[in-house]
């Protein structure tokens, strides 16, 4: 193909003009994922060179219970904090939506703790979750319920993390918030004339108008899940007994504690592997139900 | 009962429940700042001091004392400007060429742009922590700052889609009067894209200011800590005195709180334009 010379201009001008994302992509994205593939089938540990030694690693990780232990709790935290987040999110993105008055400080009220920054927030978690002094068994006792050891507890540490992360919902409401503000005034109405009750309504205009929404929140939240690094290495470091060991924890232990880089590597493409295929089986079941307009 | 009362219960309801809700997203914070101004003796009472009798204000010069705080501040701020220098210089370029020029693999190399930002971090983490121990960039603040002078993929997609927004008449008519596209890119596009590029250092400032893996990896002496590090060093050596701890949480909190009073417009933007977690 032969291009004038006003459009090799250009050609060289968009080359020029995105070389710094290029360049960067090459040597701290792209290059990298290929090494941590090589990596991943060799044993290399930092001091020695890397031996190849095909899946040894992937095999090894099968066989390994603490890799189990890290994956079963990150799909635990997954299973109650995703639902349990579309739905405080939804529910009270619908009670906001009605020209209620005082929207703006509502908003700012349930949106701030999600910028609370990650290393206070974890602190500031350790102490509302303290079984004894904590506001959070304090309010109970109040109730006369006696609170359970949250974070030193091998069965309430995770939910304790859960609860945590709820709190931290906020950007979600404003997402839903944002998507039930596009839903067009006039279906309502519409539909209201046609003598649909307020039930009806939601069922058969918000919630499928909600659905990309809901969609987007699933999916980010599921690749989320799988990088709950901070607020575990710094509140239970995995305890009490591997309770809280995530997955990326795990990983982290593996890579910088053990120095198992080839171990680690694999790690990190079994998790790339897992976040697809859940993207992918999201999209593929979003079809049947996401409604596009 | 009538409409009108009917309407009227309706709102009392969903107010109540609003502010039921409210109050439990509020009472933490409330408890941080509560905490942080008492004395050991009044933390440790039942029922809980919600405003403390007196209020203690020793906590907060106490945290100095202790740690050098102003020091990881003045580190973190070093960090920030280059970050968010780099970011805006870089992203913004990159944007505009994906927005405004065309050339072969374009299409390609956009898409292999947004991919990237679906890929887990930990996927080129490794690697790259090898490769900056191999140039011997541990220790200082070269890995936490030099990446952002070559783009930040959620960035240039944010930016791009703005710059889509603006007519593309006014760049036809400066290329006719013979402008560069550097020139357009420098004098036509970025000052129209002001309210953009505001949502572009708020968040950056809010990613460095939170970001705690990339200095738990490459800043081992303390004399390089961030904010976000010493705080979590802070908290292995004073594990159970809460005043001083919350008093120094509230410290970080503090700003990241105001910054997003003053900015909310761009803050809820950049929220709902990327999906973006603050």
């Amino acid at each position: 193909m032969k291009y004038s010379n006003l459009k090799k201009q250009e050609i060289f001008a968009f080359y020029t003009f995105i070389s710094p994302w290029l360049i960067g992509f090459i040597l701290f994205t792209g290059g990298p994922v290929i090494a941590s593939l090589y990596f991943s089938l060799t044993n290399y540990t930092v001091l020695s060179k890397p031996e190849f030694i095909g899946f040894g690693n992937y095999s090894s990780l099968f066989k390994d219970p603490l890799f189990w232990t890290s994956l079963y709790n990150t799909i635990y935290y997954a299973v109650f904090f995703i639902p349990l987040g579309i739905l405080i999110a939804f529910g009270l993105s619908i009670l906001l939506n009605q020209n209620v008055k005082g929207l703006a400080i509502y908003r700012t009220v349930y949106y701030l703790p999600s910028i609370v920054p990650a290393v206070a927030n974890a602190i500031l978690w350790i102490w509302l979750l303290n079984p004894q002094w904590g506001l959070i068994n304090t309010m109970l006792k109040m109730l006369g319920i006696e609170g359970p050891g949250w974070l030193t507890s091998e069965q309430w540490a995770k939910p304790g993390l859960i609860l945590m992360s709820l709190w931290g919902v906020g950007s979600w409401i404003i997402i839903y918030l944002a998507g039930l503000q596009g839903v067009p005034e006039q279906l309502y109405e519409a539909a209201e004339v046609d003598g649909a009750t307020k039930l009806q309504r939601f069922l058969y205009i918000t919630i499928p108008l909600m659905t990309p929404t809901i969609f987007f929140t699933l999916v980010t939240g599921l690749i989320g899940a799988f990088q709950v690094f901070t607020q575990a290495y710094i509140m239970t470091n995995g305890g009490p007994v591997n309770s809280t060991l995530f997955y990326a924890l795990y990983l982290f232990r593996n890579a910088f504690n053990y120095l198992k880089m080839g171990y680690a590597s694999s790690m990190a493409w079994i998790l790339f592997l897992i976040v697809l295929t859940l993207t992918l089986v999201q999209f593929k079941l979003a079809n049947k139900w996401v409604f596009y307009e | 009962m009538n409409k009108s009362t009917r309407i009227l219960l309706d709102k009392l309801l969903r107010h109540l429940i609003l502010i039921m809700v409210g109050i439990f997203f509020a009472l933490p914070l409330v408890w941080m700042v509560s905490t942080s101004l008492k004395s050991n003796r009044q933390i440790f009472v039942f029922p809980p001091q919600w405003i403390p009798k007196p209020v203690i204000w020793r906590n907060y010069p106490d945290v100095f004392d202790y740690a050098p705080f102003l020091l990881y501040f003045k580190n973190t701020m070093i960090i920030e400007v280059a970050c968010i220098l780099g970011t805006l210089l870089s992203s913004s370029l990159v944007a505009y060429g994906f927005s405004r020029l065309n050339a072969p693999g374009k299409d390609f190399l956009f898409i292999l742009m947004l991919s990237t930002m679906m890929l887990p971090y930990q996927v080129w983490m490794i690697p790259l922590y090898v490769l900056f121990t191999k140039i011997g960039w541990v220790n200082t603040f070269y890995p936490l700052t030099i990446p952002a002078f070559f783009g930040n993929a959620l960035y240039i997609f944010l930016l791009r889609q703005f710059f889509l927004t603006i007519p593309k008449e006014l760049e036809d008519a400066a290329r006719l009067d013979g402008c560069s596209y550097f020139r357009i890119y420098w004098q036509i596009m970025l000052p129209l894209t002001k309210p953009a590029l505001a949502t572009v250092v708020i968040f950056t400032f809010m990613g460095v200011w939170n970001d705690f893996l990339g200095p738990l990896l490459y800043l081992q002496e303390p004399e390089k800590y961030t904010l976000a590090i010493g705080l979590q060093v802070f908290l292995t050596q004073h594990g159970a005195d809460w005043g001083l701890l919350m008093a120094a949480s509230t410290m970080i909190v503090l700003p990241v709180i105001v910054t997003f009073f003053f900015t909310q417009k761009q803050f809820i933007q950049g929220i709902v334009l990327t999906g973006l977690k603050g």
